[in-house]
């Protein structure tokens, strides 16, 4: 196999292999959305509700334990 | 970290990059009237002898109005809005907040080198890289700063999740950090050469094609890292924000961040085609180049669907318009941009003026437009106050968008006419014009370009004056507003 071909099969299996991971990314964000585990959509009212005391979309663990330490 | 009810947001930071966004618009985009009209009217080259000449104010526009302008409006942006993504106020953390207005006085003084030592003619030779490696330096050590004081943010937030403008600011101090320490590898050759020439002269570490490599791997992903992936930033946080509606699809924004980083990396090869880098490297960067108006639209797209429904307050609110309308020149430059990097399409278009349109529609039209309209919503917050005038920014809303649509259309022409002369032959194959030609083509087309340029100088400065008068004299606001920015 000459190097060109070699190039040729590299180039093809990249390819098929950048695909899969792109169409593999959005049906993992359409399943997980569709399976209950995942609320993608919630985030965006991140930067509408964004004053200090506004509660916050999902508390960081780190905050919440801190504060009930307190 | 405190728990006080009466803690608010500290802007003092964002305030301080609101002037250096003023001031260095201004002076980036005067220089850059002189030197369109120059191109026109070459006479203007001998106003303030060698300081004056394109030579050397052409660099100093380009540094001023990316590092000076545009990162201060980033900054402005982060510092503004980080915080509030993440519901930390800067005030909790005392020297995260000691090291950002360290971190802004570092950029002033790099930033006022930067000017000095261009004018000088002092310069490292390499587009939109030409500080020498002492400002280098200093660039780092601001820039390890910012990521300091970002991750110092990130690590006390309250917000679980980071908010999708986050990632794209990790994006932009990630990618910058690492294309700007490749791209400045530099010999300083008084030190090497045991005392010979001044001590502030250096020479790239790579030689001939390797250096126009690593030059345009860093050229091109300036454009990706500070003209395009922070301003997505910036958008992804103010629109939704002005408008008062969640960002249309926010799986469409996760789908598109990692799209562009993917993709956008591999694309500075297409600054290089037709020259002597490999054949294979020219085709990659032509190909990433087209794939990459898929996640630049998938963004733009997103962008505008976040106004489904709301399309009235296109017509009520200006600061809408300049979003709605950046967005739009997001789209029709991440267009146009693949389309000179296809080879056919860039053996006419390469060294003509049609890339400085290209870039011109990228910068003034999305660039700056999302700047402004994110600088005058964040003063409406941080002076407390209202907008000073409506009409005003409206007015130069009117006045610059003709001064982009100027700018980019003759470009367009004088671009695609130049790159038509240079290569037309005879039936002998002889070529049928010289240079000289060209230029005087050219001259209609470089005296309209200069007027679009002063059309936009002229809403920069209309901007500075509302931004102003916003600052010291806005009715004071006793409530602060929860989306739209009101003004009088």
């Amino acid at each position: 196999m000459t190097l060109t071909e070699m190039q040729g099969y590299a180039f093809f299996f990249l390819t098929v292999l950048l695909v899969v991971i792109l169409y593999g990314y959005i049906l993992h964000l359409y399943r997980s959305e569709k399976k209950g585990e995942m609320d993608y959509e919630k985030y965006g009212k991140m930067a509408l509700d964004d004053e200090l005391h506004n509660r916050p979309v999902e508390l960081n663990p780190k905050v919440k334990n801190e504060e009930k330490e307190n | 970290m405190q728990s006080n009810a009466a803690l608010e947001y500290d802007y003092s930071v964002a305030k301080l990059y609101m002037w250096t966004t003023v001031i260095f618009g201004i002076v980036g985009m005067t220089i850059g009237v002189l030197i369109a009209s120059q191109l026109a009217f070459p006479e203007l080259n001998y106003l303030f002898g060698e300081y004056g000449t394109f030579s050397r104010l052409r660099p100093m526009h380009t540094n001023v109005v990316i590092y000076g302008f545009t990162v201060s409006g980033i900054m402005v942006s982060f510092y503004y809005s980080a915080q509030r993504v993440l519901k930390v106020s800067l005030a909790e953390l005392p020297l995260i907040n000691l090291l950002a207005k360290i971190g802004f006085f570092a950029y002033l003084i790099a930033a006022t080198f930067m000017v000095i030592s261009l004018a000088m003619g002092i310069t490292a030779s390499k587009e939109y890289a030409q500080m020498e490696w002492p400002l280098d330096i200093a660039i780092v050590i601001y820039w390890v700063i910012w990521g300091v004081v970002m991750f110092g943010l990130i690590g006390a937030r309250r917000e679980k999740s980071l908010y999708i403008s986050l990632w794209y600011y990790i994006a932009c101090f990630l990618g910058v950090a690492m294309l700007y320490l490749f791209n400045n590898m530099e010999v300083p050759t008084y030190f090497l050469s045991g005392g010979l020439g001044a001590w502030y002269h250096s020479v790239s570490m790579y030689a001939g094609t390797n250096d126009a490599l690593v030059q345009w791997w860093w050229g091109h992903n300036a454009v990706a890292f500070v003209f395009t992936v922070p301003i997505i930033a910036i958008i992804y946080y103010f629109l939704p924000k002005e408008s008062g509606q969640a960002v249309y699809s926010y799986k469409l924004s996760l789908l598109s961040f990692w799209g562009l980083m993917f993709v956008y990396l591999w694309a500075g090869g297409h600054h290089l085609l037709w020259s002597t880098v490999p054949d294979w490297m020219q085709t990659m960067g032509s190909v990433f180049s087209v794939v990459l108006i898929l996640p630049s639209w998938g963004s733009a797209i997103n962008m505008l669907l976040t106004m489904k429904g709301e399309w009235n307050q296109l017509t009520e609110n200006p600061l809408i318009k300049f979003m709605v309308l950046a967005s739009t020149f997001y789209m029709l430059s991440t267009l146009e941009g693949p389309i000179q990097a296809v080879k056919s399409v860039n053996a006419i278009a390469h060294f003509t003026d049609w890339i400085p349109g290209h870039v011109h529609d990228g910068v003034l039209g999305w660039v700056a437009f999302m700047i402004f309209a994110a600088v005058m919503h964040a003063s409406t917050r941080v002076f407390k106050r209202e907008i000073y005038s409506k009409s005003l920014l409206e007015a130069q809303f009117w006045i610059q968008t003709t001064g982009v649509v100027l700018y980019f259309t003759s470009m367009w022409i004088a671009g695609i006419t130049q790159g038509m002369m240079w290569r037309a032959v005879d039936e002998y194959g002889n070529l049928m014009y010289s240079f000289i030609d060209t230029v005087s083509v050219l001259h209609p087309y470089y005296t309209i370009r200069a007027i679009g340029g002063l059309l936009y100088l002229i809403g920069m400065l209309m901007f500075a004056y509302n931004f102003f008068m916003t600052a010291t004299a806005g009715r004071k606001l006793e409530q602060e507003p929860q989306f739209r920015s009101p003004m009088a």
